[in-house]
C-alpha cells in the first residue's frame, strides 16, 4: 500500500465511522439520564431528510445541519413527552418513533429522490466540521460525565431517580434535556449521511446505521472512550472489508483465501460486539456504568 | 400532492368525457382491473419507479379501459400474499408482481384466482394463469463494458455488486467480455456489498475501488452515491436502473434502463383481446424492453462504438455470451463457435477471464 492509499483508507473509515459516533454519543447521555429511545434510526431519517431539503432549499448546508438538529431534537421532544410526562413505556414508544421517523422522512423525501446537493464544504485535511464535531463530542461527554457536577447529577438520576428526587433534583426536567440532547445528536448524524456521506436524500438511506448506534451504547458499557474505539472499529472493518475485496484475491502463506462476503459484511459486527466484551467483561464496571434506572418511568410520588 | 391529485380527477374527466369516441368493443363493459404490487416505494428511483412508469403508461394507452391500482413497499414473505390475494378479490384480472420474492405467493394466489391472470417478474415458477417476465440487463452491461473499454485509461473497471446470484454475475461478465472486446488486457475488480441498498456502503465501495485504480465505476446496487462518488473523485461511471445523471452529471456515461411499457402494454393488449396466454418472456434491446440513458461525458467515436454495440446486440449480430469464453482459471466456458443458451445464461456461477474475487461461496 502506497502513501496515497492509506490516507484515502484512514479518511475514509472516519466517515464511515462519524454518523455512528455522533448517533451514540447522542444516545448515551440519554440512557446515562435513565432513559431508553430506540428511536434513533428515526430520529436519523429524519435529521437526514429535513437537513438536505433545507439545504436544497437555502442553499447553505450549514442551515441544514441546524434544521437537522432542531428536526432531531423535535423528534425526541415527542419521545419525551410520551414517555416522561404521559409515563408511556419507553421501549414501545422508542420503536413507534423509529417507525413513524422512516415514514415521515420517506413522505417529505419523495419529491428530493435524485436531487444532488453540493455537501459540506471540506475545512480540515479532507474533512469537514462535523468530522471533527463528533470527536469532541465524545470527549466533552466523557468529562461532563466524569468531571462536572452537573454530569454526576445526570447519572444520579439515571441511577436512582427516587434518591435524586429526594435530595430536590428536577428529575424530569434532566430527562427531557438529556433526551434532547440525545436527539439533536441523531439529527446531526441523518445530516451527516444526507450532506456530507452519501450527498443525496434516499427512503431509508441510514441502512440500520441506528441500531448500530444503539448497541455500541450497550457494547461499549456507557462509556464514551469506548464508544468512539468501537465505532471506528466498526467503521474500519466495514471500510476495510470492501477495501479488501477491491484489492482482489488475498493470500494467506501463498494460498489463496475465499471468505465468503456474507461472512465479511458480518465481521464489523462480530469483531465490533467480540473487542468490546472482551474489554468491558468487567461485571463490576459494567454494573458501575449501567444506568440502574435504565428504560424505567418516574413519576414523583405524593 | 394536491395539484397531483387534481390533475388526476382532471384527467379522469376528461377521459370518461371523450370515453364514447375512442373506445369501440371493450366500452359496453367495466373497465379492465390491472392490479400492481411493488417491493419498493414509487419514488425509489429505481426498480420500483421504473415499473410505476410502466402502470401509467397503460393508463394514457387504454384511457378508462383500464382501471390500474397498484401496493407500494410490500415485504416478499407472507404479507405480499395476503396483498396479492387481495389485488386479485379486488376486481383486478391481471395483476403484476414485481420482485422476485414474490413468487411462491403469487403461484399460490394465482390457484385460488383461476380466472385471473398474474405475470411474475424475474422468476421461474409458471402456472395456466401464471406468466414470467424480465429483461436481458446483461445486454446493457455489454454495451457499458465497450464503452469503458475505450475511456479506461488505468484498464481498470471497479464493479459494485449487490449478491451473489446468476442476475448478478452475468452482468459482471458481460460487462468484462464487452470491455475486452475493446481493450483484452482490461481487468475487472469487484465488492460485494450483500445488499441491494445501501448508500453510505456503496459509497464506501465505490472509493476503495478507485483506490485500487479503477477509473471506471460501474454497479448492480440502486442508489446513486457510487455515481457521486465517482464525480468527487474526478472519474467516471455507470447508473442503474434509471436515468442518474441529475445526481451527477460529470459522471454519469448512460445507464441501463428498465423500460416496461411495452410488456404491460402488450399484455394488457392480450387480455383484452382474449388471447392471453402463460409465457416466459426475457426481452432486451430488440423487445424495447431495455434502453439506454442518452449517452454523456464521452468523445463522439465513444459513443458511436456504444451505438455500434447496442444496434449489433438489437439485430442479433453480437451475441453477448459467444465463445470462445475462459473463466479466471483459463479453463475455456463456452467454445469457439458456439454460444450460451437462455437456461445456461440464466444459471451463471462463474466469472469469465479478467475479473479478480470471486462469487462468495
Amino acid at each position: 500500500m502506497d502513501q496515497a492509499i492509506i490516507i484515502s483508507f484512514v479518511l475514509s473509515v472516519m466517515t464511515a465511522s462519524t454518523p455512528l459516533l455522533l448517533a451514540a454519543t447522542g444516545e448515551l447521555v440519554t440512557e446515562k439520564s435513565g432513559v431508553l429511545n430506540l428511536g434513533v434510526e428515526g430520529m436519523m431519517l429524519v435529521g437526514a431528510i429535513v437537513g438536505f431539503a433545507t439545504t436544497v432549499h437555502t442553499g447553505s448546508a450549514l442551515l441544514g445541519v441546524l434544521a437537522a438538529l432542531l428536526a432531531g431534537a423535535a423528534m425526541a421532544l415527542i419521545f419525551a413527552i410520551l414517555t416522561l410526562t404521559f409515563l408511556a413505556n419507553q421501549v414501545a414508544t422508542g420503536l413507534a418513533l423509529t417507525i413513524f421517523g422512516t415514514g415521515l422522512s420517506a413522505l417529505v423525501g419523495a419529491s428530493y429522490v435524485g436531487t444532488a446537493v453540493e455537501g459540506l464544504p471540506k475545512v480540515l485535511f479532507g474533512h469537514d466540521a462535523l468530522v471533527y464535531l463528533s470527536l469532541i463530542a465524545v470527549f466533552a461527554v466523557a468529562w461532563f460525565l466524569r468531571r462536572s457536577h452537573r454530569g454526576l447529577v445526570l447519572r444520579a438520576v439515571g441511577d436512582s431517580h427516587d434518591a435524586a428526587h429526594a435530595i430536590g433534583y428536577p428529575v424530569v426536567l434532566i430527562r427531557y434535556l438529556a433526551t434532547l440532547f440525545g436527539g439533536a445528536m441523531c439529527g446531526l448524524a441523518g445530516a451527516y449521511m444526507s450532506l456530507a456521506y452519501a450527498t443525496s436524500w434516499a427512503e431509508n438511506m441510514t441502512a440500520g446505521r441506528g441500531w448500530i448506534a444503539l448497541a455500541l451504547v450497550v457494547f461499549a458499557t456507557w462509556r464514551p472512550i469506548w464508544l468512539l474505539v468501537g465505532a471506528y472499529l466498526f467503521g474500519g472493518i466495514m471500510y476495510g472489508s470492501l477495501a479488501i475485496q477491491a484489492a482482489g484475491a488475498i493470500s494467506l502463506f501463498g494460498y489463496p483465501l475465499v471468505v465468503p462476503s456474507q461472512l465479511v459484511s458480518a465481521l464489523p459486527y462480530v469483531a465490533t460486539i467480540a473487542v468490546l466484551v472482551a474489554i468491558s467483561r468487567d461485571r463490576a464496571k459494567i454494573r458501575m456504568n449501567a444506568p440502574a434506572c435504565l428504560g424505567r418511568s418516574f413519576h414523583a410520588a405524593g | 400532492m394536491k395539484r397531483r391529485t387534481f390533475n388526476k380527477l382532471l384527467g379522469a374527466g376528461l377521459l370518461a368525457g371523450s370515453a364514447p369516441m375512442i373506445i369501440g368493443r371493450a366500452a359496453a363493459a367495466d373497465p379492465l382491473g390491472v392490479g400492481f404490487i411493488y417491493v419498493g416505494p414509487v419514488e425509489d428511483f429505481g426498480w420500483t419507479h421504473a415499473h410505476d412508469v410502466g402502470r401509467k403508461a397503460l393508463e394514457t394507452e387504454f384511457g378508462d379501459q383500464v382501471k390500474t391500482s397498484f401496493v407500494e413497499s410490500v415485504k416478499e414473505g407472507p404479507d405480499s400474499e395476503r396483498v396479492i390475494a387481495e389485488l386479485a378479490s379486488k376486481g383486478n384480472k391481471l395483476v403484476f408482481t414485481t420482485s422476485f420474492g414474490y413468487m411462491n405467493p403469487t403461484i399460490k394466489v394465482a390457484e385460488r384466482f383461476p380466472d385471473v391472470k398474474f405475470e411474475h417478474c424475474t422468476g421461474y415458477k409458471r402456472a395456466e394463469n401464471v406468466s414470467t417476465y424480465n429483461i436481458r440487463f446483461y445486454e446493457g452491461r455489454y454495451v457499458q463494458g465497450v464503452i469503458a473499454g475505450h475511456l479506461s485509461k488505468s484498464g481498470i473497471v471497479g464493479y459494485i455488486g449487490s449478491v451473489p446470484i446468476p442476475e448478478v454475475v452475468m452482468g459482471m461478465n458481460a460487462f468484462i467480455i464487452g470491455m475486452r472486446t475493446v481493450n483484452p488486457k482490461a481487468r475487472m475488480k469487484i465488492v460485494w456489498v450483500n445488499a441491494w441498498y445501501d448508500p453510505g456502503k456503496e459509497g464506501d465501495s465505490a472509493k476503495a475501488l478507485i483506490d485500487q485504480g479503477a477509473d471506471i465505476i460501474a454497479q448492480h446496487t440502486d442508489s446513486g452515491a457510487p455515481l457521486q462518488v465517482a464525480q468527487q473523485r474526478g472519474v467516471l461511471g455507470f447508473g442503474q436502473a434509471s436515468d442518474m445523471s441529475a445526481l451527477a452529471p460529470k459522471a454519469q456515461l448512460t445507464s441501463s434502463v428498465d423500460f416496461w411499457n411495452p410488456y404491460y402494454i402488450q399484455r394488457v393488449k392480450d387480455v383484452i383481446a382474449g388471447t392471453w396466454q402463460s409465457q416466459d418472456v426475457w426481452g432486451g434491446f430488440k423487445s424495447g424492453m431495455l434502453v439506454m440513458a442518452p449517452y454523456a461525458n464521452m468523445p463522439d467515436d465513444v459513443a458511436k462504438a456504444g451505438k455500434a454495440a447496442e444496434a449489433g446486440i438489437t439485430d442479433g449480430k453480437i451475441a453477448v455470451f459467444k465463445g470462445p469464453i475462459k473463466d479466471q482459471s483459463g479453463a475455456e466456458k463456452v467454445p469457439a463457435g458456439t454460444e450460451l443458451d437462455d437456461k445456461a445464461i440464466a444459471t451463471m456461477n462463474w466469472l469469465a477471464d479478467g475479473v479478480d474475487g470471486q462469487i462468495p461461496s
